[in-house]
């Protein structure tokens, strides 16, 4: 009789990659469904631009790079970049910022670094701080929540406007994106950040309509959708609690010693919280495997570091958000993080 | 804060890091007793199922062997006896495919049972406080009783401990899914294994013993408690449910929150681990006098009808086991022995249970996945977080996929347990594990290298200094010899002393050394023109060395042979010989300047003064060589006879060849050897210098002379060769060139057998020379040529020359292989 022979163990968790990619991408959901409900479809279309773009240029460096295309191509890490970069520009960006990006996460910082595992930094974050230092205009063009908008946009409004940057009845992004008070809006954080500024309080920044009581309309359900999305993955384990827990609590730290020691000027940690990127950030971008640290001490550095670095970005940097500046600086850091943070293993050293 | 022992005490258990949850499957065949098997066909029972050295085979083949009998002794190195696990026969011992992941052949004894099982005397111990310590540990070590948690470790080392335990830990855990063989052991036979520990109690004096079981088996956690209720210093203790803490050092933390050191044992932190079933065994050896034959084995997995535990003897070949537990095998089969954790899939089912083996599993392909491709590792540390021993397998696999192995011990890879709970995690199915285990393997070889290596490297060290010594002694003889012999030297030492005295006499303390220096350049200037004594010296005193070695060694060789055909003569030719070669020797260190150094300059001065001694050494060497020829002339003669005049005389020389002429030409070959080290002192250079030495005017010399009869002699020999060669050759090609050398020949038969012998007796030479030099034997030829137009012979004596020339030959040849040993060094 034949047998067959394997090397053990000979069992398996049944844990793959894509049903982890997937799990991540499946988490995005609410967020996704959030983001639809106060900024419109654009970003359906952008998801679809982005995934489309995604796979292709996945494929094709495979084919360069002569590697069997399929087997890569349906981990899901390509798609999961394209996701959390198609939900992290304003909706109604041009496509060729979608695009750009997308080839530019998958090609440059992806495939040319050796693909999966081998990346240096977040694809996606990467390609946002690209974006976002190339296109700035475009990439800060936030659409205010839809029922603020003096005309609300349809989905092919919105279509026409991300493809042919301007509206079926032929208003351009600007027109499209003025409110009802006849002013283009920035978000939430940009406002705070540009009244600061000014020399107004943080309160009277928050005066405005884009605001309620703690965060900006739409904003705060959004990050919140996506705090329900990052527990939802703490739950079934695909991420560790370190990065986020570490994040959010060094975030909420600093921004309540800013807060009490200067609140005019300083907004609270609800508000930062529930502001910009935090909870994707949080929970869907610094807990990118590849790209973050690996030891758990590591792990509580590096989210640590990066809810620093957010808040002295939001505060004190020149640009309104800094989650993807953030993350991507501590990318860099995480070899230095891990080299100094193996666990202690068992025999070596005294024990407790 | 309580200590440590009032926590124990108190119940406190510990947690060790990672581990996973893999699918129990214990239900599978926990649910009937053990089953006892109907005696397999046959049993294959490898010598060596521990770790250790094999016992040594006390049953030949054929032998009938009783159940329970020894069929090998232990000897040193952790070796343990097998026993016949039934009554029976020896049918063959042979190396039989192993029960390692390798399978390779490993030395077994097969036995066909009888069918009547009937038991060897056993002498069961009745009263365990009886006896000693000594005596229980030899009960133990001769009842071949091994670790039958899974690594075999010799039982009877651990019991013999000498560090103090504090705690004796039992390992009733049973983490890896399926497996339920301890299981079902403790239900039925907690008494026994509680007998056990209580041997082990008395041996080792541990102050508790703490019973280790998962939460997993009730049953068997409330079967130990009733059997150990009696014994105050026995702990049982339920942990939780998660693998692998049933490896050992996962235990040990759990249960007393101690860790063992990276590259030591439990003992040094006074902890021992016992499984329940060698506990049985001990137990069954001691109460019973029964030596481990059988062991509980868990037969499971989805493709066994009858998945249940059972009763297997040591031996048993898998596929009996399969058969009678109702298998019926799937597409790509596989068989683990072992769990599904840690168990290696056998190649064949005709393995033998040895004494580790807990569980055999068959699975079908759904319950245990065919593991999937390899993919991308993203560095998820799902692996960090499952492993039990806190390494960073996903660092370690990168520097186990680029082999840096400094990494790779750096992030401690030697303290993997292998547990494959990383593996088991991975969400790139990378086969972890396997990446580990190579390494090692890797590693280990790389650094037996390096120790040969490094041994190669002392070796060598010690072989140049050896060299250098050497070189350095012979440098001081050479000072004192060139002291008494170099003259010039001297003189020319003195002038310079005299020269530098004046200068000193002129200047200060740097123009005396200025002086020195000078006579010093002047001097080496003056060895470049003049010829090099000291190099010359030195290559002297290296073969003199070399040939006063030889001697020795020879003489040594020789001695008893010459003792035992003629010890009157042989003493005698010893002593003349003695004689011979001192004189010879005082003669060769100056009449070897001569011979080396052919400069008129030096040469003939010395010769005046040495007159005398070269003269009779050279007497000496011509009577021993005289003798030596004689003799082996004799010997020859009478090999001779018997000879026909075939082409390779030599191929039948030993079936017809009497002793007593064996002995002579022993004889004669002794003192022909002995002649041509004295010889070989006189003309240093035989083949060398021989076109030299064939100059006419160096007939004074001794030693060329003798070079001269030998080449003459050899050119004798090589055309009375060359004639019977064509004598032989005439027969089937009578040509016109035959016919015209045939005039010269009269009596070409006679010929023809010396030209034989001859030759027989070149090739003797030649074999013996292991390395021919060719050149010298071309020069030789070229000068044999030139010589026999020169002397023209009457036949008879052309055969005394032939068989003389034959003889020179040989001693040319053996000289020459001499100096070829000589001459590298």
């Amino acid at each position: 009789m034949k047998l067959s022979m394997a090397s053990s163990p000979h069992n398996h968790s049944q844990k793959n990659l894509s049903r982890l990619m997937l799990t991540v991408i499946a988490a995005c959901i609410p967020g996704i469904i959030a983001q639809c409900y106060f900024f419109g479809f654009g970003v359906i279309v952008q998801l679809m631009l982005a995934l489309i773009t995604a796979s292709l240029s996945e494929a094709f460096m495979l084919s360069v790079r002569k590697r069997p295309v399929w087997p890569a191509l349906s981990d899901g890490s390509a798609w999961l970049t394209a996701v959390l970069l198609a939900i992290s520009i304003p909706p109604l960006a041009p496509w060729w910022i979608v695009v750009i990006g997308t080839v530019f996460a998958i090609v440059m910082v992806k495939q040319l670094y050796g693909g999966l595992g081998f990346n240096l930094f977040n694809p996606a974050m990467a390609a946002y701080v690209l974006l976002l230092v190339s296109f700035p205009v475009q990439m800060t063009s936030w659409t205010p929540v839809s029922s603020l908008l003096a005309q609300p946009l349809n989905l092919m409004d919105q279509a026409s406007l991300i493809f042919f940057e301007y509206s079926a009845n032929h208003t351009d992004l600007i027109g499209a994106l003025t409110s009802v008070d006849g002013t283009t809006m920035a978000t939430p954080l940009d406002t705070v950040k540009t009244a600061v500024s000014q020399n107004l309080t943080v309160d009277e920044a928050m005066m405005g309509k884009q605001f309620s009581a703690y965060a900006g309309i739409g904003w705060m359900w959004v990050n919140l959708a996506f705090l329900v999305g990052g527990l939802f993955l703490l739950k079934t384990k695909v991420i560790n609690w370190h990065i986020p827990v570490a994040m959010l609590a060094t975030l909420a730290f600093c921004s309540a010693i800013g807060f009490i020691l200067a609140p005019g000027s300083h907004a609270g940690s609800l508000f930062h919280l529930l502001s910009g990127a935090t909870m994707l950030g949080a929970f869907f971008i610094a807990t990118d495997p590849v790209s973050a640290s690996t030891t758990n001490r590591g792990r509580l550095i590096y989210g640590a570091c990066i809810g620093l670095l957010v808040y002295l970005i939001r505060n004190y940097g020149g640009y309104p958000d800094a989650v993807a500046f953030a993350v991507l600086i501590m990318n860099m850091a995480v070899p230095l993080i891990d080299h100094y943070t193996q666990p202690r293993t068992y025999g070596h050293g005294a024990a407790k | 804060m309580d200590s440590l022992l009032e926590q124990i005490e108190r119940g406190t258990l510990w947690q060790f890091p990672g581990g996973v949850h893999p699918p129990q499957q214990k239900s599978l065949s926990n649910q009937q007793p053990i089953a006892r098997l109907p005696l397999p066909d046959k049993l294959v029972l490898p010598l060596k199922q521990h770790i250790g050295a094999n016992g040594q085979l006390l049953v030949n083949v054929g032998d009938k062997v009783l159940k329970g009998q020894a069929l090998t002794k232990p000897t040193a190195n952790w070796s343990l006896p097998v026993h016949a696990p039934t009554s029976g026969e020896v049918i063959e011992i042979k190396p039989m495919p192993s029960a390692h992941p390798s399978a390779l052949p490993e030395l077994s004894i097969v036995m066909t049972p009888d069918g009547n099982d009937t038991w060897c005397e056993l002498s069961p111990v009745s009263d365990l406080n009886k006896l000693d310590h000594k005596t229980l540990i030899d009960l133990l070590h001769n009842a071949g009783i091994a670790g039958m948690g899974g690594a075999g470790f010799p039982t009877y080392v651990k019991a013999d401990s000498h560090q103090p335990i504090e705690f004796l830990v039992v390992n009733g855990v049973e983490c890896e899914p399926y497996i339920t063989a301890d299981d079902l052991l403790m239900r039925e036979h907690a008494q026994e294994i509680v007998q056990g520990i209580e041997v082990m109690q008395q041996l080792l004096k541990p102050q508790r013993v703490l019973i280790g079981i998962e939460d997993n088996k009730p049953e068997a956690i409330a079967a130990m408690k009733r059997a150990s209720a009696h014994n105050t210093a026995i702990l049982v203790r339920a942990i939780p449910t998660k693998y692998p803490s049933g490896g050992e050092k996962q235990l040990i933390r759990v249960l007393t929150s101690k860790e063992v050191p990276s590259t030591g044992i439990p003992a040094d932190i006074g902890v021992l681990v016992q499984n329940v079933g060698t506990l049985f065994a001990i137990s069954e050896a001691i109460y019973k006098g029964k030596p481990l034959i059988e062991r509980v084995v868990s037969v499971t997995g989805n493709t066994i009808g009858k998945p249940q535990n059972v009763w297997a003897l040591i031996g048993t070949e898998i596929k009996h086991l399969l058969d009678c537990q109702g298998f019926t095998p799937v597409l790509e089969q596989r068989v683990v022995m072992g769990g599904p954790m840690m168990g290696f899939t056998l190649p064949t089912v005709r393995i033998p249970v040895i004494k580790t083996t807990n569980c055999i599993l068959a699975p079908d392909n759904q319950e245990l996945a065919e593991p999937g491709d390899e993919k991308a590792c993203i560095r998820c540390s799902a692996c960090a977080d499952a492993c039990p021993q806190s390494l960073l397998p996903q660092q370690l696999q990168w520097f186990a996929k680029s082999k840096d192995y400094d990494k790779l011990e750096a992030y401690n890879l030697f303290d993997c347990i292998e547990c494959g709970a990383c593996s088991y995690v991975c969400p790139s199915e990378i086969p972890l594990v396997q990446y580990y285990r190579v390494a090692k393997a890797e590693i280990r070889e790389q650094k037996l290298d390096q120790i040969k290596a490094e041994r190669a490297k002392e070796r060598f060290e010690a072989r140049k200094e050896r060299l250098e010594r050497e070189q350095q002694e012979r440098q001081n003889r050479h000072k004192r010899s060139t002291s008494r012999s170099a003259k010039p030297d001297a003189e020319k030492a003195k002038v310079a002393d005299a020269l530098a005295r004046v200068k000193q006499k002129q200047g200060d303390k740097s123009a005396v050394q200025a002086a020195i220096e000078r006579a010093k350049a002047k001097k080496a200037a003056d060895g470049s023109l003049e010829p090099d004594n000291s190099e010359v010296a030195l290559e002297r005193a290296l073969r003199k060395e070399q040939a006063r070695l030889y001697k020795e060694q020879k003489t040594s060789e020789d001695a008893p042979l010459a003792e035992n055909a003629k010890e009157d003569s042989g003493k005698k030719d010893a002593v003349t010989a003695a004689i011979a070669r001192a004189k010879a020797k005082k003669a060769a260190q100056q009449g070897e300047q001569e011979n080396g150094q052919p400069q008129p300059q030096a040469s003939e001065p010395e010769t005046k003064k040495s007159d005398d001694d070269p003269r009779k050494a050279a007497v000496a060497a011509a009577i021993a060589r005289a003798k030596a020829k004689k003799a082996a002339q004799q010997g020859e003669q009478e090999n001779e006879q018997p000879q026909p005049p075939a082409s390779e005389p030599e191929t039948k020389k030993s079936d017809d060849d009497p002793r007593k002429a064996a002995v002579a030409a022993a004889i004669a070959r002794a003192k022909a050897k002995k002649a041509a080290q004295q010889g070989e002192q006189e003309n240093e250079q035989p083949q060398q210098p021989a076109s030299e030495s064939e100059t006419p005017t160096s007939d004074d010399d001794d030693p060329r002379k003798a070079a001269v009869a030998a080449a003459i002699a050899r050119a004798k020999a090589k055309k009375a060769a060359k004639q019977a060669e064509q004598e032989n050759e005439q027969p089937q090609t009578s040509t016109s060139e035959s016919e015209t050398q045939k005039p010269d020949d009269d009596d070409p038969r006679k010929a023809a057998v010396a030209a034989a012998i001859a030759r027989a007796k070149a090739k003797k030479a030649a074999k013996q020379a292991e390395q021919e030099n060719e050149q010298p034997q071309q020069e030789q030829s070229v000068q044999d040529a030139g010589s026999t137009d020169a002397t023209p012979q009457t036949p008879e004596q052309k055969r005394q020359a032939a068989i003389k020339a034959a003889v020179a030959k040989a001693k040319a040849k053996k000289q020459a292989k001499e100096q070829e040993g000589n001459d590298p060094s």
